[in-house]
């Protein structure tokens, strides 16, 4: 299955297909594999150069695993993997090396992900020290244009990650993913750590610098409105699979997929409304996500879907265009073939 | 309202006694008070010591932090010259408490079964097959499927909506009148979060208590509180109805922070921010805290911190710009 039609391939620059990563499940004492957790389960998608392709789904939708193997972090178990018409996915670790450099990964905790042991400048200069044959000057030159960028002082050079603060740290991480001009960056829920007012700094931060450096971002996140916020499409995942796809406007607008409905209408909303209009009955979903190893025959969502019905639990639905570029996976918009 | 306040605050300071000869003042001088029934939220970001305000009221406050001043009221009665083993009886039978992560609130080593039925045969004295029936049926109450079956496993076993819902099970084991759940919601997600939220709603009206909901997050409290406190550096800036709070916000901070949040029906190209970031609580700058950061900082702000003045009715603010305003009317 493609979704790119061809006059729009040529400004890919990220093309997934049919990617799975499949981790093995050990048990029994010979530690034997006894099943296999499908972490992301065939996805497909493509993200065109200047774009922003935001990725929702709740805690074990596997999009911080997808994040990882697309930069090859993990190996995929199955599909392509196509970066500016290269397929990437079975370069061996030194061919693939040269890459690294055009795609960066931000993570979430600014805690974790800083060496507390290095200074600012041997952190952000890191990526250069093995990416490229620069003197020592010129590293130094480079860091400080990139850290002045993010919006922190030359001077900050000889800090340490823990003078400074939460949104600050982030900077860093994002100083250091940008020091080797990447193209494509994986934003793994950037701002969740954060409080509103700097998350807010730190999303103009990352919109300024698309606009500057012309990047294109996979931006993984669990809350909708930054999501929103920061994307052009939007895609939904649920239990390793992508159950809807969409520019922001026709997703949030006319969610299609249940799972999507669903999650739109629990967000609670701030409501300063003289008059509230009547609010649209929430779409509640009983129950958890189910076992990821062990995930309900068909669709993996009919077991908290309010509208499953009897073919949900044997076929398992396709991605499907309903509209122009807005893909649904979902029994109800398909006829039975 | 007629009725007396379930929880009664005055004056409250708890300052944390650093090794530096540093003073965090983490509360300074609050006073609120919370009736039966309501469901009041104290809002705020990290560090601006609304965690420790509800520790205060717990009575949970650690060395080197220590309540220096205030008096808390539960029911008319004070609690703070009280000794521990007087305490442990109010905790629990009069106020429970709801945490972030109930993973860490959790004890890892015991059932959940263990962990429910020790608070009903310590609290209400009762028999051990008593205390396992009334344990079945509070997880039934909150929720939980083959409440028998959970009563047997360990909070490993469970997933993070359904230890949530075993915590809110030991919280109204013994009906407290006043339940404080600390951003109970934001380690889970939004699917999770709406279901937890109505649960919490609905054991409130069940068993009439009073419920103080400290969260960051703005769109909860526009949809569960009757009241906000908005709390910046260990005071309360801004105190209203929930409604009138959201429609005729006051405070620069409080602005502020409404402003930063991503809008999910406009479409903006920039949030708004709140320059730097919030002061530690063993420097805050002199005069008002939110000073430094403010847009309409004035001379006097520098100079001196303003006071939580009633600025229309039930509208509390504490800023500069709306002085005298509460006086004119």
């Amino acid at each position: 299955m493609t979704i790119l039609s061809k006059e729009s391939a040529q400004d890919v620059l990220v093309d997934v297909q049919n990617v799975k990563k499949y981790f093995p499940i050990k048990g029994g004492i010979l530690k034997r594999t006894i099943g296999h957790l499908k972490a992301v389960d065939d996805v497909s998608f493509h993200i065109h150069k200047g774009e922003t392709l935001g990725i929702v789904g709740e805690s074990g939708s596997g999009k911080s695993t997808l994040g990882r193997v697309i930069l090859r972090l993990l190996d995929p178990t199955e599909g392509s993997i196509q970066f500016s018409g290269t397929e990437i996915s079975h370069l061996k670790r030194r061919h693939f090396r040269p890459y690294r450099r055009d795609m960066q990964i931000v993570f979430q905790d600014p805690f974790a992900s800083l060496n507390s042991k290095m200074s600012v400048a041997e952190l952000i200069e890191e990526p250069l020290l093995v990416q490229t044959s620069l003197t020592r000057l010129e590293r130094k030159e480079k860091a400080i244009e990139i850290i002045e960028k993010v919006g922190l002082r030359a001077a900050d050079r000889l800090k340490y990650p823990h003078e400074f603060s939460g949104g600050q740290r982030q900077r860093i991480s994002i100083a250091r993913a940008l020091i080797t001009n990447p193209k494509f960056v994986i934003c793994d829920e950037p701002v969740s750590a954060l409080d509103v007012s700097i998350q807010a700094q730190v999303l103009n931060l990352m919109k300024d610098l698309q606009e500057d450096l012309g990047l294109t971002y996979l931006f993984i996140a669990h809350d909708l409105s930054v999501v929103k916020h920061i994307s052009d499409r939007v895609a939904v995942m649920y239990l390793g699979r992508i159950v809807e796809i969409a520019d922001k406007h026709s997703l949030y607008s006319n969610p299609l997929h249940p799972y999507t409905q669903a999650l739109l209408t629990s967000i609670p909303v701030i409501d300063t409304d003289e008059n509230p209009a009547p609010k649209e009955e929430k779409i509640k979903l009983t129950g958890d996500l189910p076992n990821p190893a062990n995930p309900p025959s068909g669709c993996t969502f009919r077991t908290r879907c309010p509208l499953a019905h009897d073919r949900c639990a044997v076929e398992r639905p396709e991605l499907t265009e309903l509209e122009k570029g807005h893909f649904v996976s979902c029994h109800l918009y398909t006829q039975e073939k | 309202m007629n009725k007396e306040p379930v929880l009664d605050v005055e004056q409250l300071k708890t300052y944390f006694y650093l090794d530096d000869d540093k003073v965090a003042r983490a509360v300074d001088n609050i006073s609120f008070s919370i009736y039966p029934g309501e469901t009041v939220a104290l809002v705020g970001e990290s560090g601006s010591g609304k965690s420790i305000t509800a520790l205060s009221v717990m009575q949970l406050i650690n060395k080197p932090g220590r309540i220096v001043e205030g008096n808390i009221l539960i029911d008319g009665e004070e609690i703070i010259q009280l000794n521990p083993k007087q305490m442990t009886k109010i905790r629990g039978n009069e106020i429970a408490m709801i945490f972030q992560e109930p993973m860490t609130a959790l004890n890892p080593v015991y059932t959940i079964g263990n962990q429910i039925t020790e608070i009903l045969r310590k609290h209400k004295k009762m028999s051990k097959i008593d205390a396992r029936d009334k344990a079945i049926n509070l997880l039934k109450t909150v929720g939980i499927p083959r409440a028998e079956e959970i009563m047997k496993e360990y909070p490993h076993q469970l997933s993070g909506g359904m230890r949530q819902r075993v915590m809110i099970a030991m919280a109204i084991s013994c009906e407290p009148k006043l339940l404080i759940a600390d951003e109970p919601t934001t380690a889970l997600d939004v699917t999770i979060q709406a279901q937890i939220l109505d649960l919490m709603a609905e054991m409130k009206e069940k068993y009439h208590m009073a419920l103080l909901l400290i969260t960051h997050d703005v769109g909860v409290v526009s949809e569960y509180a009757d009241r906000v406190m908005v709390m910046y550096g260990g005071q309360i800036v801004e105190h209203a109805q929930t409604k009138e709070l959201l429609r005729h916000t006051k405070h620069p901070y409080t602005k502020g922070l409404l402003e930063s949040l991503p809008n999910m029906d406009e479409d903006a190209d920039r949030l708004g921010t709140i320059k730097g970031t919030v002061p530690p609580a063993y420097n805050f700058p002199a005069g008002c805290r939110f000073s430094a950061r403010c847009p309409f900082v004035m001379e006097k702000c520098k100079q001196s911190n303003p006071e939580l003045e009633e600025i229309e009715t039930d509208h509390f603010v504490r800023c500069y710009l709306y002085e005298n305003e509460g006086e004119q009317e």
